[in-house]
């Protein structure tokens, strides 16, 4: 069973911009997808730096790890906005790049199955200048799959890509990384109403739960379900205070 | 080079040598003064084995002290890059060095290495020591800082993050100091010849022009730039196949 996740303390964002957030308090249930939604510049991705133990250039009083209370520090994978390929390897380079760091031998038949996973078995050979922006997230993913960590942390990964091609990478990072606990930082409405078990609202205000729409997700991207969920959602992130 | 530079090259080239031309009919100069081209082109291949003779030598001080300055400076990039100690000493040192001008020091040098090809070798990497380390330095410098995060995530150490990212991240950013480091090793080899030295280009044109024999003097320096040119080629397309591995991996 994968941990949750849980974060409880004072984030001490640039002082000079305006009040600073009240405490936070927040938990992502083992197993699930967290969806923390929230305007730029507002701390998402701080919070999930402090997750991850990466260093965020802001105070922080408090803690943040597992709810096992055991640090997460070699159970978390992380994937940003960009890729972070390596230009000059290939993507089977690329997806191995883990255990390179780590002075381990790869396994290349594993790389090969995540990178079949992703359906990438084709390009394995191919350079990140080579794909397309929809197939080099594709082979980020087979990167984060690659390490086979409990926890995902996922920083607005899906957000340079167009709406098919989101949707197609939402439903396969869905279905891949079943079982895992999953904290997915984005700005999206839509894409928090879609995919999360669980949404959070992070603004100026401060943290507060959302309703996510009904049914399990994934969810239908044009459904009604989801489609209200955005504009509930919308309209909070535009009425911070209401 | 590219085929409109090198056409552009060759036309400077014959207007420089009509120009010079030009000049020595003009004012009549005597050839001890200023010889024709001609008088160039002739003493070159008069004394070609002499001029072979001493080339070699100096190009074997250029290569050795680009060799040794290149290892010295990408050894000092890496670590600057690695620890925060060697920065704290290392730099003001470095930008110390820079402010001295080593010419001042070929003399000492000479002095202390003798008139053989060491003190030339160490005068060039002294020259070529600064440049490649702060370019290459710059480049480790710049590495992506979330390439760093994900390396941190995945449990990397400092050293296969090292080896891994930033220096194959950076290798353009060595070979751009490689290519600036060719222009000013011969300068190096020259300067350390001119000070004290019984064999290479530089004591050649001395020697020539002490004895008056101009056009042996032009002959030496034309083979001397261009093989500067050629080094700087050389190292240009290097510079430019490693930006784009690192671009696109081919």
């Amino acid at each position: 069973m994968p941990p949750g996740l849980r974060l409880t303390g004072r984030l001490d964002l640039a002082p000079a911009d305006g009040p600073a957030l009240p405490p936070l308090s927040l938990t992502a249930p083992a197993g699930r997808w967290t969806c923390l939604l929230g305007p730029s510049g507002v701390g998402k991705s701080t919070i999930l730096r402090l997750l991850a133990g990466l260093p965020t250039g802001v105070g922080f009083e408090g803690e943040a790890g597992g709810d096992d209370r055991r640090p997460l520090a070699g159970r978390v994978a992380w994937m940003a906005q960009s890729d972070l390929l390596l230009p000059w390897l290939s993507v089977t380079e690329n997806v191995m790049l883990g255990a390179r760091l780590r002075r381990q031998r790869p396994d290349r038949a594993r790389a090969r199955e995540m990178i079949e996973a992703v359906g990438l078995g084709p390009h394995a050979a191919k350079t990140p200048s080579e794909l397309s922006g929809g197939m080099r997230q594709r082979a980020a993913l087979a990167r984060l799959l690659m390490e086979d960590r409990p926890v995902a942390l996922l920083d607005e990964p899906f957000g340079a890509l167009d709406v098919r091609t989101r949707a197609e990478m939402q439903a396969l990072a869905f279905r891949v990384l079943a079982g895992r606990t999953v904290l997915l930082v984005t700005h999206d409405a839509h894409e928090a109403a879609r995919l999360g078990h669980r949404i959070l609202l992070l603004t100026e205000a401060g943290l507060a739960e959302v309703e996510p729409p009904e049914g399990e997700p994934i969810r239908d991207p044009a459904g009604p379900a989801v489609l209200a969920a955005q504009a509930r959602l919308t309209r909070r992130l535009l009425e911070p205070d209401a | 080079m590219r085929g409109g530079s090198a056409t552009g090259g060759l036309f400077a080239a014959a207007v420089l040598l009509a120009v010079w031309q030009g000049v020595v009919w003009a004012t009549g100069a005597a050839p001890f003064i200023l010889p024709s081209p001609l008088r160039v082109a002739q003493a070159l291949w008069t004394s070609r084995a002499l001029i072979a003779e001493h080339g070699v030598v100096t190009l074997a001080e250029v290569l050795a002290g680009l060799l040794l300055g290149a290892i010295l400076g990408a050894g000092t990039a890496i670590q600057l890059a690695l620890s925060p100690i060697a920065r704290r000493l290392l730099l003001p040192a470095l930008v110390f060095m820079q402010a001295v001008p080593v010419f001042a020091l070929a003399p000492i040098l000479t002095l202390w290495l003798g008139y053989g090809i060491g003190s030339k070798i160490l005068m060039t990497v002294l020259i070529i020591y600064f440049p490649v380390t702060s370019a290459f330095y710059d480049g480790l410098r710049r590495t992506d800082p979330a390439l760093l995060d994900l390396s941190a995530v995945m449990g990397g150490t400092r050293w296969s993050e090292l080896w891994r990212l930033r220096v194959p991240a950076a290798l353009p950013d060595l070979a751009s100091g490689l290519r600036l480091a060719a222009v000013y090793a011969p300068i190096g080899a020259v300067i350390g010849e001119w000070v004290g030295a019984s064999k290479g280009l530089g004591y050649l044109m001395l020697l020539a022009n002490g004895r008056a024999k101009t056009d042996l003097m032009f002959a030496a320096l034309f083979v001397l730039a261009l093989g500067a040119v050629a080094l700087y080629v050389l190292l240009g397309i290097a510079a430019r196949r490693l930006e784009r591995w690192s671009r696109t991996g081919r």
